[in-house]
């Protein structure tokens, strides 16, 4: 390799360096620093170094612990729940036989919905009262919870909401069941294996890899959800937003954008990064027991 | 028919009409008259097609339609092109810290997007554009660590032999790029173009901080704008609040039903399975 290929290189991931040093590393750093001040973005404000007064504060405060619950107690049951009803509906899909392609269509429409969209349409559908959701149960004869205002219901009513987008998960595993070697099945069969035992000793081995990246993309996805909770409890004319609705991010967003408490907020957002940093790295961990990658993957 | 067939044609009802109902209720009581939003009744009746048109007349929803469109565009074509470079730059060449430099990218997808938002802000603020649109674009100038990974999985996959025979004929490293990898590259390149226009059109969070004037608002920006001021927020004028977001919605639905054959492959390629 000659001295001229690798310049011809550097210049074609130029844009991305440029970009990592000044878009992503560098604001990185600034996030820490600023974390160590006590920045507010007011006219006249005297910024100072405090130490890490603000991620004492974060502690003491309250605030953020519930916040971070709150995220936390949404993704421990939206992450199982879409794993569970995403791997179904690509189950339904791999036996729709000539409907595949319109019902893979039509659960996938949920996701290109913008968030904003879903999120008022959901505020509505979900309305204690008169909303379209507790008229289905109360036919059923189910309990017809308050989802929007009760604070024990507005999570499981953001996680039904963010369930209407599970075509995202139902399109990738799919896709991996798709790859689960027939040969395999059909040994399993002869083997006396009934449906429930193919899918627990074949299939989910064999698609175990696809089913990790799900979890951890959407666990890292889960604990920064904004937009529709945002959408559905908080903006300029919401007064006294349920604090049952605080989410992580929607927190800093506030601190930083609302209140100008810049400082502040990247402590916040420095203690989120460490958050997901150490889940994703449990999760990690624990696939190398779970995960089950083909010789030739 | 079999138990299992029936089981399936059953279940298949049911996810359909989950996942299309709220369409039909959305845009049903978009049509109705206000106090008849949350009848849950099938049919709107009275039919209250004025809804759009007060929508029209009260919001500047082209306005928006038309600044999303220009966002839109702006962040894929942007995206399209520095990703493609650089991942050209991973998948072709082979250089000193190409591992290393190519491990940083695959980090930069783990990144929260929240740890570099404080930052940021201010440093579109220093260089006086912290209220206009251009954040929500110009970076994407700089390649996208997601496409570039995407697009460094498919160019790896392009015949070398073709690409060092351009070379062989004289072909500068740029015009190979250009004339022989693009044409050659046209689903990934539109896969990236789609997921990043789909992107660009639903964010709500940077334009929430950086869009002051309305008449710089994004569609998803103007809409929450909308839900605040007509929706519980205001008077409670539902039926304007749901006709702004089919509005903001159909856009997209269209899109999908064009190009979802690209968009589900792209998803395919993305989590890692590539056959």
């Amino acid at each position: 390799m000659s001295v001229r290929r690798s310049r011809v290189a550097y210049a074609f991931i130029a844009p991305w360096a440029v970009g990592f040093v000044f878009l992503t590393l560098g604001p990185i750093l600034a996030t820490l620093f600023l974390s160590l001040t006590d920045y507010d973005a007011l006219p006249g404000a005297e910024t100072s170094f405090i130490g890490l007064d603000n991620y004492r504060q974060a502690f003491s405060e309250g605030t953020p612990g519930t916040a971070l619950l709150n995220t936390g107690f949404y993704a421990l049951l939206y992450v199982p729940l879409s794993v569970v009803i995403g791997l179904s509906m690509a189950l339904l899909l791999r036996r729709a036989g000539r409907a595949t392609g319109l019902l893979r269509t039509v659960i996938y429409l949920p996701v290109v919905t913008p968030p904003v969209a879903t999120g008022i349409l959901f505020l509505l559908l979900l309305n204690g009262q008169e909303g379209l959701i507790n008229a289905v149960l109360g036919w059923l004869h189910l309990p017809t919870p308050f989802w929007t205002t009760d604070p024990a219901w507005i999570k499981p009513g953001i996680v039904i909401m963010s369930l209407w987008s599970v075509g995202s998960v139902a399109i990738i595993l799919f896709a991996a069941l798709g790859d689960v070697p027939q040969t395999l099945l059909d040994a399993a069969q002869i083997d006396g294996a009934g449906p429930w035992s193919r899918l627990r000793h074949v299939i989910l081995p064999m698609i175990s890899p696809a089913l990790f990246f799900i979890v951890i993309t959407n666990t890292i996805a889960s604990l920064q959800l904004f937009s529709e909770v945002y959408t559905m409890y908080f903006g300029a004319q919401t007064t006294n937003p349920p604090e049952a609705a605080l989410f992580y991010v929607v927190h800093v967003f506030e601190e930083a954008f609302t209140f100008l408490h810049m400082g502040y907020a990247s402590a916040l957002s420095w203690l989120l990064f460490l958050v997901i940093a150490v889940v994703t790295a449990v999760q990690l961990a624990m696939s190398r027991k779970l995960v089950f990658y083909r010789g030739d993957a | 028919m079999t138990a299992g067939q029936l089981a399936a044609l059953v279940s298949s009802v049911v996810v359909v009409l989950a996942f299309v109902y709220p369409f039909w209720w959305l845009v049903s009581a978009s049509l109705k008259p206000r106090e008849d939003v949350f009848d849950n009744g099938f049919w709107p009746d009275p039919l209250q097609p004025a809804n759009y048109v007060e929508v029209w007349n009260q919001l500047p929803i082209t306005t928006w339609l038309f600044n999303s469109l220009v966002v839109g565009v702006a962040a894929a074509v942007a995206v399209t092109v520095s990703s493609a470079l650089v991942a050209f730059g991973f998948a072709y060449f082979d250089f000193r810290g190409r591992t290393v430099l190519f491990w940083c990218v695959l980090a930069t997808m783990m990144l929260p997007g929240v740890v570099t938002l404080v930052p940021t802000y201010l440093l579109w603020d220093q260089l006086g554009l912290a209220t206009t649109q251009v954040p929500l674009w110009a970076s994407n100038l700089f390649g996208s660590a997601f496409y570039v990974f995407l697009l460094r999985q498919f160019f790896k996959s392009l015949p070398r032999d073709t690409l060092d025979a351009a070379r062989v004929d004289g072909c500068g490293y740029l015009s190979m790029f250009w004339r022989i990898v693009v044409p050659m590259s046209k689903p990934a390149l539109a896969i990236t173009f789609i997921f990043e226009f789909q992107a660009s059109w639903v964010d709500l969070l940077r334009p929430l901080v950086y869009l002051q004037d309305p008449e710089l608002f994004t569609l998803p920006r103007g809409l929450k704008a909308v839900l605040d001021q007509f929706g519980q927020g205001g008077e409670r004028e539902w039926e304007l609040v749901l006709a702004a977001n089919v509005i903001a919605t159909v856009p997209m639905v269209v899109l999908f039903i064009i190009g979802g054959r690209y968009v589900v492959q792209g998803i395919t390629i993305s989590s890692g399975d590539k056959e």
